[in-house]
């Protein structure tokens, strides 16, 4: 299955997806033009450009096509109840009993075509009786096969061994036997194939998957649960401008179908279907699960500000994104609510409107340099760190980054006598020091100087903590700078 | 009152109190507090503050605006624990003053928190009367304490239930080392209350005094040899 792109050049240029290999990219999946031209799987990108220099190279997202080929399983389900992703390249339907629905196994194989056609996709489809005949079938047997229940050994016979999906070793193996084809190795007779396949595990043995193959080995497909949507919609007789009268509605509704699961949203999605085709959509996230309300409604109030409703909408929907467990929770007896669940409503008040960058708890670096100490973590992560214990005296406030002071009256040992700050001088009267910090040599650039700190008193009685980058002749620039970084109580 | 000895004049004090002291103000009084710098870049006000809340483990919501932080530095975790601040401190650094106030009044509505801190530099137009006011119903609705920090603030009105302005004192002598800072002193002046006479003190806080009375210490600023006649509150040392 090839995803479209979307600045795909003409069909006359080859185009190659690239992965990152050990030596550099490789190509990691081709075009048809690619293919004519005989470029392979696997070869090195630069070694196909000397050759194909109008080579048109994307980088590949296998991660990316393996989260779409989830999403298109599910959405598969349309055809049966049973499907689920094959490898990282194909999907498995078990379409048992419901192929009578679209009328009969061609016409559903059609419309499968159609459909994906429809999104974009193109599909090699096949049709078999057991799992592994279609996986074969679909990859070697060309496109569109339909296999009967008699017919799975006459139609994979002529499919190469590779099809049985054994490991590289055992299809040189097989090659080198001669047994190049399924056809022949079915003709080998059961009891020497067994005794030189006995040892190997169940999933590459070629003789287990033959069996699959052919319906003598059970070999049922296991179909992921599918993700339960938490959703709640309105649909309007007519288009309306405001969404704000429907917000109880809607909240209420999922807040209901939430409970009924013991569930709490995190995060939620209100969207709005427009008379033109437009949809808008607004996302809020929450500090902790909740199914209240009056919350969710506030919560969302806040953001449909901006929201454009064009000419009107005619369909809402509010979705939660994230769900979490949440038992029901009593509240005190005597009326009282739970703190901690106050505070959590709180941030996601706070984090809604403010943005969660603004909305922070402290948290702690081990480091000796002041404004390293402390960083912010955002609260709506949850994490609390409880206060720091420092060993010395620390300023109330700290300006960062720190600002030059002008010594206006230095003394040999100790801080300036005499300096100005922010246009306005002061003569120190008492201070205390200094109090050394060295770089952080595993951090800090070379030629970093280090600082001397100092608490000074000045006349009047405010207290600041200055410091001196560096000392005179330590070989790290020129007569050391004075700095203030903070001020004390 | 006098009499002589033969050592010289004896003078007998007044029986009444030197002067009035105010008892600490009650952090745990839902009000909305003004406290005013009374110089420029002076973390007593922040000291102040945080001697002042209440002791709590629940959290502390601390709202301040860009032009606070820009003129007086941030507030600084590390020294938190040395003012007795045992509860987290819920940062909210947002830049305009009309998302501090936003952010007071949401706090002030959530009962989980042990105090809810503001910071404003200057004045303006959003923190009017009205604004303050609001902010005063809320606290004393909900039952949490509100404290506004206004710096650089040239006295505009407000409604706020006790006003204080304070400024740092030379501090008290080093124990041990003469020419270095010791325990730190603020000047507290309070110039508008409700309910209670305005003065001015003199403040040391101390978080890990042994007796619980001696950790925030108030002692009257009055003139010297002033003795007060009766419970009214001494003249103001500046005339104020």
């Amino acid at each position: 299955m090839t995803r479209q792109q979307r600045t795909l050049p003409g069909d006359d240029v080859p185009v190659v997806l690239a992965a990152q290999g050990t030596h550099g990219p490789v190509v990691y999946a081709i075009s048809a033009e690619a293919v004519r031209r005989g470029v392979s799987v696997g070869a090195r990108v630069v070694d196909v450009q000397a050759i194909h220099p109008d080579l048109h190279v994307e980088n590949a997202d296998a991660a990316g096509d393996v989260a779409l080929l989830d999403r298109v399983a599910l959405w598969a389900r349309r055809w049966c109840p049973w499907t689920v992703r094959d490898g990282d390249n194909g999907i498995l339907m078990d379409v048992t009993g419901a192929a009578h629905l679209f009328g009969g196994e061609a016409k559903m194989l059609r419309d499968i075509g159609t459909r994906f056609a429809m999104q974009g996709l193109a599909v090699r489809l096949a049709l078999a009786p057991t799992r592994g005949a279609a996986q074969m079938l679909a990859r070697f047997g060309g496109g569109g096969v339909i296999c009967g229940p008699d017919d799975v050994e006459v139609a994979i016979a002529p499919l190469p061994v590779a099809a049985l999906r054994i490991n590289a070793d055992t299809d040189r193996l097989l090659q080198r036997l001669g047994l190049k084809t399924l056809g022949k190795l079915m003709e080998v007779p059961r009891v020497a194939l067994m005794r030189r396949f006995d040892r190997m595990a169940a999933e590459v043995n070629p003789l287990v998957l033959l069996d699959r193959a052919l319906g003598r080995a059970g070999d049922p497909l296991n179909a992921p649960e599918e993700v339960a949507q938490w959703m709640a919609r309105v649909r309007l007789p007519e288009p309306v401008i405001d969404p704000v009268p429907h917000l109880e509605g809607l909240a209420g509704d999922l807040c209901r179908q939430l409970a009924k699961a013991e569930l709490g949203a995190r995060r939620l999605r209100l969207t709005i279907y427009r008379v033109d085709g437009e949809w808008r959509s607004r996302d809020v996230a929450l500090a902790s699960a909740s199914r209240e309300v009056a919350h969710l409604i506030r919560l969302l109030a806040g953001k449909l500000e901006g929201i454009d409703p064009g000419f009107g909408f005619d369909l809402l929907t509010l979705e939660a994104r994230s769900v979490e467990p949440l038992a029901l929770h009593q509240d005190h007896l005597d009326g009282q609510r739970d703190a901690g669940r106050d505070v959590a409503a709180l941030l996601d008040r706070l984090c809604a409107k403010l943005g969660p960058e603004k909305v922070t708890w402290s948290a702690w670096v081990q480091s000796h340099i002041p404004e390293r100490v402390e960083t912010r973590v955002p609260a709506s992560a949850g994490v609390i760190e409880p206060p720091l214990d420092v060993m010395r005296a620390r300023p109330l406030r700290l300006l960062d980054p720190p600002e030059e002071i002008v010594v206006l009256y230095a003394v040999p040992e100790g801080p300036p006598a005499r300096f100005r700050w922010r246009r306005v001088s002061y003569l120190m009267t008492r201070f205390e020091g200094p109090e050394r910090v060295a770089p952080e040599w595993w951090r800090d650039k070379p030629g970093t100087r280090l600082r001397d700190y100092y608490k000074v008193e000045v006349g009047g009685g405010r207290r600041f903590w200055l410091f001196r980058e560096g000392i005179l002749g330590d070989g790290r620039g020129s007569d050391p700078r004075w700095f203030l970084q903070g001020i004390y109580a | 009152m006098q009499s002589d000895s033969p050592l010289g004049q004896v003078v007998a004090l007044s029986k009444k109190r030197l002067v009035q002291d105010v008892p600490k103000p009650d952090g745990g009084e839902a009000l909305l507090r003004d406290v005013l710098s009374g110089t420029p870049f002076d973390a007593a006000v922040t000291g102040f503050v945080l001697a002042c809340l209440p002791q709590s483990e629940a959290p502390i919501l601390w709202a301040s605006d860009r032009m606070s932080r820009r003129e007086n530095g941030r507030l600084y975790g590390p020294a938190l624990r040395a003012m007795g601040i045992k509860a987290p401190v819920l940062h909210v650094e947002v830049s305009n003053p009309r998302d501090v106030l936003w952010a007071m009044e949401e706090g002030a509505a959530c009962a989980g928190l042990s105090a809810v801190v503001g910071e404003i530099h200057g004045a303006p137009e959003v923190l009017s009367f009205t604004a303050t006011k609001r902010l005063a119903l809320r606290s004393e609705a909900s039952g949490v304490p509100l404290w506004l920090i206004r710096s650089g603030d040239p006295g505009a009105l407000s409604a706020a239930r006790e006003r204080w302005r304070v400024s740092s004192l030379p501090s008290d002598m080093h124990p041990w080392n003469s020419a270095a800072p010791g325990q730190a002193v603020w000047e507290a002046d309070l110039f508008r209350a409700r309910g209670q006479a305005p003065g001015v003190w003199e403040v040391r806080y101390e978080p890990d005094a042994k007796r619980p009375e001696d950790r925030f210490r108030l002692l009257s600023r009055s003139g010297d040899g002033q003795v007060a006649q009766d419970d009214a509150p001494a003249a103001d040392v500046a005339g104020r």
